[in-house]
């Protein structure tokens, strides 16, 4: 892929020199409005009568009309009953039939719970789910709840199209809905009472250890906003509420590195309280302090005793992996190399070298693969003069070394 | 090179004739309004409107002001108020609210509302209940189907994915059903029927019926064949990262209705454009199959052609000039145009591809489908969930995972779910348990019955409808078998052996030689077949719901032109994505077929996933 795109850039050369003639004829270009859409278009054409409405709407006082409102000008039927008949003398099969087509019905025959569940059967088998939640409709207005509910607890295709229809109109009673209500609380206080009420609610195992994270990290985040707001001490630009557990500890580690664990914004108190993984750990505190340039922080994450006492450095995360991190905030190449140096495997620390052009550990290595055609070909990259050039040169005239080409 | 038009391939139907249908239905149901009046159109309509009646002819029929539905109020002073929409009880609520505040303000207006592409009763409800039945006209505009481009029709319907696959609604059925009897009625009647899914038997059912009703047509069918599938038949594919052009463009900066939005970095200015992305774009049409590492060299060779036609100029004569300006100036300047926009497309996609490491993700793709060091794929996941890199790639990675290995070890699920949780947002709980239904991502059942699991859940809920509910929405899921499935099929080449991608074998180019869609690679099987015998090993593997039928006289078969015997119509339910199309213009040339797909809606694995979330009020 990476052959091709010189191609690409080449043929973007070609294209754009391509000396054209003075005459602008624009007809075989679409005219563009500045926001891109193309003039005439239905979307263009919106956005203009919004944007009039915006430079000042038109004042025009409505007429105030004495004539009665519009006669019924049915094009279609209601559910409730019609004079015609003989249309309410049709079968099961026949309604829905009717019903299917957009033609005329009657639905007030159907009284008995026999009528009613062979009407719903009915719709059922020609899988209409329009016509299905039609005679729901109808059912929920002429049965009690508790029939209604017994008779669809046989019947499995009616039993979710009366569920969708209830959730679109509002009624939400089972518990991952109740539980979602709290996206519409907008003010914090009451979303984390909300989300404390939903604590003793049924839920399994797993989902309940959820609901009780999301109410301990609303309740906290609200404190650590409460007290920053107090202190006036960082210059945020985003509130941390509502934000996931991951992103608050990038915050903590931003701004309150080092705090003791006692306090709710530290970063091991956040680890602990949210169980939060090792290896997740490195990673976002490693993102925070070396977006702030905090090599020594960033050093230290990696620093373990053996037990022997010494210190040594060890990683969850894979060290080619630290390094794409780091070289994405800007290190600069001494504390890139020391970690490209940390990388096990010979292959990764290699191209990672090259990639970050850490000459040292470059040389180093094909010094010990006793590479002399490697070293002269890298030579040629480096400056003259340097002391990466000097020091290749130094290894070539060596003549104790047993190079293998 | 997959060129789209080949030598001897069979005419298409001129499908504009739908446009024109759909045209003349909608100026007829604007004029029961006689007067001024202003429209409000549904957002996800206004695209495909703008594609049918354009402002100019809308003007024609006295249509004022336009203003997209936002179901906030109105500041509209027109007296006649019409609302095109799709029949969504919360648009009708809000119309409804707006009638009656009118009425509170003794306001009075005429309202029509034209329901496309049907009405459903629930809405009519609404209207009742609010007391304002008696105050709109309403109507159905039977807007069923837009075409695409010369051999994709859409019916525009995103929202068919989630409501019938994940709420088990079957209202679109019947919309379905009256789209096939649309073509059916325009371009003849098709005389075999294959399928696969639940939902295609219903949509098969419903058009029966609807055809029993209306007269028979004795015109000369323009296609004999259509597949109907079902989108959960595969997963898979749509989950997939696209390396196709046409897919590629459409991951990363999303196709509308045929047509793009390309910002300043594509443009190489400081202002976006749109552009339709269709056969009538030339170069587009050659390079929109094409996987992306052939796109480069193809635009580079097209850009040294384009600088040799110009430099023809330099040795012209006044009368040559003149022919050239007259001919070919206008042609090249097109080219030259469209030539700079997709180069410029393309270094953006690159750029951004490689910002995310677009290799080791697709390497992980590639290991999933193989089946190949799952660990590994595992780590790379979690890893990227850590690192917050992007809410819908990482589940979608999840997905991949649970759909490939039969679902995930109950550890890996409760760790990953966790984990990701904690990155983006612990209300994401509803969006796994839509998963979880949908059989996206679940955890491997160790033994449980599911009436050990019911009973479990009845007895910490007081109320036995929660598990109850749980068989019902059960009864929808179904079990992923995708290696037995891959194997059988031969879905994965062998790894080891090279793949050429400049010279594509098979449909596996799509997605870099190593796997060929499992929906393409069905139809493919069952058209050499002329049925499902032979597969019964396969359909059991995809929860059965198979069918072929034959219908029409066998004179309406000697009566269909020759050339309608290949053309294939393909209806993908719940959405299809471009490289599934891709992969099926292959396929026709291969066959010395064509395929025209019909789809409820263009997905890709974005559009797929936020469908399933739930994660905002």
């Amino acid at each position: 892929m990476l052959c091709c795109y010189s191609q690409l850039k080449e043929s973007k050369r070609a294209v754009n020199s391509i000396l054209v003639d003075e005459d602008e004829d624009e007809d075989d270009v679409e005219r563009v409005s500045w926001s891109g859409e193309p003039v005439g278009s239905i979307s263009w054409s919106v956005k203009e009568t919004a944007s009039s409405i915006r430079s000042g709407s038109e004042q025009s006082f409505p007429k105030i009309d004495t004539t009665p409102s519009l006669s019924k000008q049915g094009s279609g039927y209601s559910l409730s009953s019609l004079s015609i008949d003989f249309v309410s003398d049709l079968s099961p099969e026949e309604t829905v039939r009717r019903m299917q087509k957009g033609r005329p019905f009657s639905l007030e025959k159907f009284r008995s719970l026999q009528d009613k569940l062979l009407l719903l059967d009915e719709a059922v088998a020609v899988y209409d789910g329009n016509v299905i939640t039609a005679v729901l409709i109808f059912l929920k207005k002429s049965l009690s709840k508790e029939i209604l509910f017994r008779e669809l607890m046989a019947r499995d295709v009616a039993l979710r199209h009366y569920v969708h229809y209830l959730k679109e109109m509002g009624e939400q009673k089972l518990l991952l809905m109740h539980y979602k209500e709290h996206l519409n609380i907008k003010d914090e206080g009451r979303r984390r009472d909300f989300l404390k009420s939903c604590l003793s609610l049924p839920f399994s195992q797993d989902d309940a250890t959820h609901v009780q994270d999301h109410y301990t990290l609303l309740e906290r985040q609200i404190i650590i906003e409460a007290d920053a707001e107090i202190f006036k001490k960082f210059p945020r630009k985003a509130s941390i509420l509502n934000m996931p557990i991951i992103t608050t500890l990038y915050y903590s580690c931003f701004y309150h590195y080092g705090e003791s664990e006692g306090t709710f914004s530290s970063p091991s108190n956040i680890r602990k309280t949210f169980r939060i993984s090792e290896k997740q750990y490195i990673l976002t505190a490693l993102g925070a302090r070396a977006k702030l340039k905090s090599w020594f922080d960033v050093d230290s994450l990696f620093n373990t005793k053996n037990w022997l006492g010494y210190t040594k450095k060890k990683s969850p995360i894979g060290f080619h992996r630290v390094v794409d991190i780091l070289h994405k905030n800007s290190a600069p190449v001494q504390v890139l190399q020391e970690y490209v140096n940390l990388i096990d495997d010979p292959d990764l620390k290699l191209s990672g070298a090259l990639k970050y052009k850490c000459h040292d550990v470059v040389i180093n290595t094909y010094r010990d693969l006793k590479d002399r055609q490697q070293l002269i070909v890298y030579r040629e990259k480096l400056e003259r003069d340097s002391p990466e050039y000097r020091k290749i040169q130094e290894l070539l005239n060596n003549v104790q070394i047993r190079w293998k080409n | 090179m997959a060129h789209t038009e080949w030598k001897d391939a069979p005419g298409l139907p001129d499908f504009s004739l739908l446009k024109r249908l759909a045209r003349d239905q909608l100026i007829f149901l604007l004029e029961q309004l006689p007067g001024k009046k202003d429209l409000f159109i549904d957002a996800d309509l206004m695209s495909p409107l703008d594609r049918i009646a354009n402002v100019t002819i809308l003007k024609q029929h006295e249509v004022d002001k336009l203003y997209k539905v936002e179901l906030k109020p109105i500041v509209s002073s027109s007296d006649q108020l019409c609302f095109l929409i799709r029949p969504r009880i919360q648009t009708v609520k809000w119309i409804s609210d707006l009638v009656n505040a009118d009425k509170v303000a003794g306001r009075f207006r005429r309202y029509k509302i034209i329901f496309t592409p049907q009405k459903f009763y629930a809405c009519e409800t609404v209207l009742e209940e609010q007391g304002v039945y008696g105050d709109v006209t309403t109507d159905e505009w039977n807007f069923y189907i837009l075409p695409l481009d010369d051999d994709i029709l859409s019916l525009e319907l995103p929202e068919f994915f989630r409501d019938n696959f994940l709420e088990g609604d079957q209202r679109w059925v019947t919309t379905a059903g009256s789209a096939l009897r649309l073509l059916q009625s325009v371009y003849g009647s098709f005389s075999k029927v294959y399928g696969i899914g639940r939902c295609a038997k219903m949509v098969y059912e419903s058009w029966r019926e609807l055809m029993e009703d209306g007269e028979q047509r004795t015109r000369q069918p323009e296609f004999a064949k259509v597949f109907l599938v079902d989108r959960d038949v595969d997963f898979v594919t749509p989950l997939c990262s696209q390396v196709v052009y046409e897919g590629l463009v459409d991951d990363l900066f999303r196709i509308k209705c045929g047509s793009v939005e390309f910002g300043p970095d594509v443009t190489s200015s400081d202002k976006s454009i749109k552009v339709m992305l269709n056969s009538q774009d030339k170069v587009f049409s050659e390079i929109r199959n094409e996987h992306f590492s052939n796109v480069f060299g193809f635009l580079s060779q097209k850009a040294k052609n384009l600088q040799t036609a110009y430099d023809k100029r330099r040795g012209m004569d006044i009368q040559q000039m003149k022919a050239f300006v007259a001919d070919e100036l206008k042609g090249l300047k097109q080219e030259h145009r469209l030539l700079s926009l997709h180069i410029g497309a393309s270094e953006s996609m690159m750029k951004k591809k490689t910002k995310q490491d677009f290799q080791e993700l697709l390497k992980t793709e590639h290991s999933l489908l193989e089946g190949f060091e799952i660990r590994e794929c595992i780590t790379y996941i979690e890893e990227h969930i850590n690192r917050q890199v992007s809410m819908i790639d990482s589940l979608r990675l999840l997905c991949l995972l649970s759909i490939t290995e039969n679902g995930l070890l109950s550890k890996d699920y409760r760790s990953l779910k966790a984990q990701y949780l904690q990155s983006y947002g612990i209300e994401h709980l509803l969006t796994f348990a839509n998963l979880r239904q949908l059989g996206l991502l679940e955890e491997q059942q160790a033994g449980e019955t599911l009436t050990v699991m019911e009973s479990k859940v009845g007895k910490l809920v007081n109320d036995k409808t929660v598990g109850k509910l749980t068989d019902a929405f059960s009864s929808l899921a179904k079990k992923s078998n995708f290696r037995a499935l891959s194997k059988r099929l031969a879905l994965v080449p062998k790894s080891g052996e090279e793949y050429d991608l400049r010279v594509p074998r098979d449909m596996a180019y799509v997605f870099s030689g190593a796997y060929i869609p499992l929906s393409c690679k069905l139809i493919e099987q069952v058209l050499e077949r002329d049925g499902w015998t032979g597969m019964e090993e396969v359909t059991r593997m995809l929860n059965g719901q198979e069918f072929a039928v034959t219908g029409g006289s066998s004179s309406s078969e000697a009566r269909s032109k020759t050339d309608a015997q290949r053309i294939v119509l393909v209806m993908f339910l719940g959405g299809c994505t471009f490289s599934e199309i891709s992969a099926l213009r292959f396929l026709g040339k291969e066959r010395g077929c064509r395929f025209i797909v019909v789809t409820t809606a263009i997905t890709n694995s974005s559009r797929l996933l936020e469908a399933l979330l739930d994660n905002s009020a």
